[in-house]
């Protein structure tokens, strides 16, 4: 038995998160934003840091700052200032950053993470505006190359305190921060291009034999998606414990802070710099801007567009509308489909059908074409009438599919193209009998299954309804046709 | 009362700043510096209780700009004063094993 006997760890998260901001232009000039233009073609003497140069704030920045710093329920500086923190590093032309020391854009929030079983606060201890460094790029042999477009796009740094106590929370709680920065559209949050950036903060606590413990702090950087955070954080608190069982003096306050870089390949954290000497940043007041003051007028004004969150949304979707938390969460997931949900509900059209289409046609058709509902051209009054002759079961569900596939390039309403399709379903018994004597007549061993084998009859079932369907050219009411092969195919009782 | 500044500080400041200083210099610097900080101490003969902080020299705020784009330079003349160019970008000394923030 080890000597240091473990009775419960418990991890201990805070986030620091990087939001990059939908604007046009970058914080302090006005060049426009690219991913992936030229390298220096999107570049001025502000953003190249030459001498002489003044930078000045955007609006639409501030703007997009207080408004995360409203949804994050954020008290929203009455007067805010910049700040220069000094550092070298050839993307860093100014050999200092703008950003935002003792007085940021947003104090102290919270957020509120729903689960049914666990519900959490995470606090928020603060949101600044800061600019983006431009690109260093080492792959070329005795030299490093910079790209300065990325150099002074606006930035918002979101920070938490640390109340995540799993890697699951942590995954749930980036997944929840990414969903309401594109809601309320300050941020495009593209993780591939790096629009949102994780850094967790992490350290373990130990209940042990002795007392309690504490592991020293490690700092993951830079972390681009909502697996890695988990898989960051998972590694690195298990890294701890056993660091802790090995080392007698791997303490928080003993041994130093670090910072460590997440390997996904190989699934581990690595070391990357001890904070023992902390950089000194030497933040200093940038006297090249000057401060900002927030007026109540101008947050009344901004907080006028926030829109219902999508936490608040999906309660609603549930309590209301009587979704299931599953559909509420994956139809609220994007603004744009919610907001089609709603229009299309207004337009009258039957609540149940409409979200059942939405997640099985809408979004589908949506995701096969990798764009989003928004985008597909199709009104809400088109959507609402679909579901409305679905529901109504003037066509059937698989008709349904390819109407809407029609609607995508053909104006006509779904009740033209039913017609037009001939896809209006077939109510008529006398018809429909017609088409299942047919299947039945053309599939002997399938009709044999039904009768006397029960390990298939199942699946002969099934396969017959199909080929009516086929056969009626999908205009049979599946429900009716069930029916009828069931009384068809009964053994008459001798 | 403002802390001295002894040969550490000196070291460590211009590490900071990224200066090479002689020990010659640091000797000489510790002195001068050390004068400076004094005379500078001076404020703290005034009695502030009263006085806001102040956080920026000039008396304006909110000086900003619309989200409004315009004209970048053209990669040439982004890259006319740079000692090493290659393709469009900055060409500087290899960098080891340092990160940004």
């Amino acid at each position: 038995m080890s000597a240091k006997q473990i009775l419960k760890t418990r991890i201990i998260v805070g986030m620091e998160i990087h939001v990059q901001l939908r604007t046009q232009t970058k914080m302090f000039c006005g060049c426009g934003l690219s991913f992936d233009a030229p390298p220096n073609s999107h570049v001025c003497p502000v953003c190249l840091g030459h001498p002489g140069t003044l930078p000045v704030i955007n609006k639409q920045a501030l703007r997009f700052a207080i408004l995360a710093g409203l949804a994050m329920n954020c008290r929203i500086a009455s007067y805010t200032k910049w700040d220069r923190k000094n550092y070298f590093y050839p993307d860093l032309p100014k050999n200092y950053q703008v950003s935002q020391y003792d007085l940021p854009i947003c104090g102290e929030g919270h957020f509120d993470l729903p689960s049914e079983t666990d519900p959490q606060t995470i606090r928020i201890r603060r949101a600044h505006l800061e600019e983006d460094a431009g690109k260093n790029i080492h792959d070329t042999g005795a030299h490093t190359l910079v790209d300065l477009n990325r150099a002074g796009t606006p930035l918002l740094e979101i920070v938490t305190e640390p109340d995540i106590h799993s890697a699951a929370d942590a995954y749930a709680f980036c997944a929840e921060l990414h969903r309401l920065v594109t809601y309320i559209g300050i941020s495009d949050a593209n993780m591939q291009m790096g629009q949102m950036r994780f850094e967790p903060n992490v350290n373990v606590e130990i209940t042990h034999r002795e007392g309690l413990s504490k592991t020293p702090i490690a700092e993951i950087k830079n972390l681009n998606s909502f697996r890695s955070v988990k898989n960051a954080i998972d590694y690195e608190a298990q890294r701890q414990i056993a660091a802790w069982e090995a080392n007698p003096g791997y303490e928080l306050g003993q041994a130093a802070n670090e910072n460590r870089g997440w390997n996904d390949d190989r699934g581990v954290t690595e070391f990357q710099r001890t904070k023992e000497a902390a950089h000194d940043y030497r933040y200093l007041p940038d006297p090249d801007l000057v401060p900002v003051t927030i007026s109540e007028t101008m947050m009344k004004e901004i907080r006028t567009d926030l829109p219902e969150l999508p936490i608040a949304r999906r309660k609603r979707f549930v309590s209301d509308l009587q979704l299931s938390s599953k559909d509420a969460e994956t139809i609220v997931d994007h603004r744009a489909t919610a907001d089609l949900f709603e229009d299309a509900i207004e337009a009258g059209g039957p609540t149940d059908m409409l979200s059942k289409q939405m997640i099985n046609i809408w979004l589908s058709l949506a995701n096969d074409r990798q764009t989003d509902i928004a985008n597909l051209g199709v009104s809400a009054a088109g959507i609402a009438e679909l579901a409305g002759i679905t529901d109504r079961g003037d066509i059937n569900k698989s008709a349904a599919k390819q109407i809407a596939e029609a609607m995508l390039s053909d104006k006509q309403s779904p009740r033209e193209l039913a017609k037009h399709l001939g896809l209006v379903q077939v109510k008529d018994t006398a018809a429909t009998q017609a088409w299942v004597q047919q299947a039945i007549d053309n599939n002997a061993p399938a009709v044999q299954d039904v009768l006397s084998n029960p390990k298939k009859a199942k699946a002969a079932v099934g396969f017959l309804r199909g080929q009516v369907m086929r056969i009626s050219g999908g205009q049979a009411d599946p429900k009716l046709v069930g029916e009828l092969i069931e009384k068809l195919l009964t053994p008459k009782p001798d | 009362m403002t802390k001295s500044i002894d040969a550490d500080m000196v070291r460590r400041v211009a590490i900071l700043a990224r200066l090479r200083v002689s020990e010659d210099e640091v000797q000489r610097y510790v002195g001068q510096l050390s004068r400076i900080f004094d005379y500078v101490d001076l404020l703290n003969e005034v009695n502030t209780d009263n006085v806001e902080p102040l956080t920026h020299a000039l008396p304006v705020t909110n000086v900003l700009r619309e989200d409004v784009v315009r004209p970048s330079l053209s990669s040439e003349q982004a890259l006319a004063n740079a000692p090493q160019a290659d393709r469009g970008f900055f060409v500087v000394p290899k960098v080891l094993d340092q990160e940004s923030s």
